[in-house]
């Protein structure tokens, strides 16, 4: 069986920088093969034409917003692309980057790549990437619910128009994204360069490989400590709607823990609260499995389970980082405690 | 079943992940899966025992989900397991209930009770 091929999610609120990111991206020789979809949000392709990389394996989705109407529409242009590529009339990409509407929703499209019948034996969903504007990004968080969750599901951030920006005000912004997404990379677009590489294919798929930098930067990753508010804990039914009851916990624990009912207990978890489980991601200790074993998750949709090869570190620990809205951090960690004790002593170690 | 829209949809649920390089799955071959057919009736009957509620495989195909007073229906994978849990239930089934947290940290082997 041929290796699927990644798809990357650039997403990022209306006039963010994805398409200026997209541009450099794309000016990378180590992405010469990659395909792009782009959606169009109004009538006019703006975006469309500030992209030098037109070729072939684009295709423009012109009936509006991708998050509502074009599940279907996403799913038969990445068809169409992957039986264009099996003819051999366009050339065979190796990576496919679908650059979102500033106002969707990202899950859906995830979804589409994941969940589609025929999508799924062909393609994986690889990094999301976030763009997030330094200039008006505290407003459109402060505004927006889509803004927030774009950041929450992001496995890379960028941020951009840091240079048009006061420095007090972005440090305040990362301040507030790292609340909302801790784990995440975060790059600062007009201060340096971008590396594709490190912001599209090294993910969680990639580093079942043999990369040791990639399982260093995973682990990096996960054990990133979020900010803890316990604020947010007490005072859940005042936080508006827009974010504030958003935030992130990491969960560490001793042992190894039953795959089985971790199985059971996550899939009961994201079945009653999975649009507010935004984020879940980490490395488990199996028992029975000498390596790890790397879970990610999305809302209902969690990622095939990625085996790596090795530990990253001399750490063989259990680590979990969610991201959640409205839910508690206690009330995670002593359901699954009491699901895990069924089937194994597990020692917990409060962390975050 | 997509647990977005409720299309009947080949779902391929992530504890039961197709086999292949670097995933990890006990979806590899028939002993295997037998196995973790057998455990995962066994954990999820532990949970379930609190909606008195009863799990068993079916012919290593699917599962048969029953109240008390027989009340049936056949599920493919975990992700089915809650929705139809629910339906027999007429009521929600969320691992954050404190009564269902309680009843497994008393029940738990070495528990207090």
């Amino acid at each position: 069986m041929t290796e699927p091929t990644p798809v990357n999610l650039i997403t990022g609120f209306l006039g963010s920088g994805k398409t200026s990111l997209l541009q450099r991206l794309l000016s990378d020789p180590a992405l010469a093969d990659t395909a792009v979809l782009i959606n169009e949000f109004g009538e006019v392709g703006l975006d469309h034409h500030l992209l030098e990389r037109i070729d072939d394996t684009m295709v423009l989705l012109q009936s509006g917003c991708l998050c509502c109407t074009i599940r279907g529409e996403l799913s038969a242009a990445i068809k169409d692309l992957h039986s264009k590529r099996e003819r051999g009339i366009v050339p065979a990409f190796r990576r496919l980057v679908v650059e979102s509407t500033g106002l969707a929703d990202p899950f859906p499209i995830l979804s589409t790549v994941q969940a589609d019948p025929v999508l799924k034996h062909h393609f994986r969903l690889g990094n999301v990437i976030t763009t997030v504007d330094a200039v008006n990004g505290e407003a459109q968080l402060a505004r927006r619910a889509e803004s927030v969750k774009q950041i929450a599901v992001a496995d890379r951030l960028v941020l951009t128009k840091t240079d048009l920006a006061e420095a007090g005000a972005v440090d305040a912004l990362v301040a507030h994204i790292r609340r909302l997404n801790p784990a995440a990379p975060l790059w600062r677009a007009a201060e340096g360069s971008l590396e594709a590489e490190a912001l599209l294919s090294h993910d969680l798929f990639a580093l079942a490989g043999k990369s040791d930098q990639a399982r260093r930067w995973f682990a990096a990753e996960v054990d990133a400590q979020p900010t803890h508010h316990h604020d947010h804990e007490g005072n859940r039914h005042d936080a508006n709607r827009h974010g504030n009851s958003i935030h992130a916990f990491s969960l560490t624990f001793d042992g190894a823990l039953d795959w089985t009912m971790f199985g059971i207990w996550l899939s009961m978890l994201l079945h009653r609260h999975g649009p507010a489980v935004l984020r879940v991601k980490g490395i488990l200790n199996v028992a029975g499995s000498a390596t790890p074993v790397a879970v990610h998750g999305v809302q209902h949709l969690v990622h095939p389970p990625i085996h790596m090869a090795a530990w990253p570190d001399g750490d063989r620990r259990s680590r979990l980082v969610f991201i959640v809205d409205g839910l508690g951090r206690e009330l995670i960690e002593r359901s699954l405690m009491a699901f895990l004790r069924f089937t194994a002593p597990v020692k917990t170690a409060a962390v975050a | 079943m997509c647990a977005l829209c409720g299309v009947l949809a080949g779902s391929e649920h992530w504890t039961d992940a197709v086999a292949r390089p670097g995933v990890f799955t006990r979806n590899t071959d028939a002993w295997q899966r037998r196995q973790e057919r057998t455990n995962r009736v066994a954990c999820a009957s532990r949970v379930l025992g609190f909606y008195g509620l009863t799990l068993s495989d079916w012919q290593g195909t699917s599962f048969v989900l029953s109240t008390a007073t027989g009340k049936t229906e056949l599920v493919d994978n975990l992700s089915h397991l809650w929705s139809s849990a629910e339906k027999l239930l007429g009521r929600p089934c969320d691992p954050l209930d404190p009564a269902l947290i309680a009843r497994l940290e008393t029940d738990a082997p070495g528990g207090t009770r």
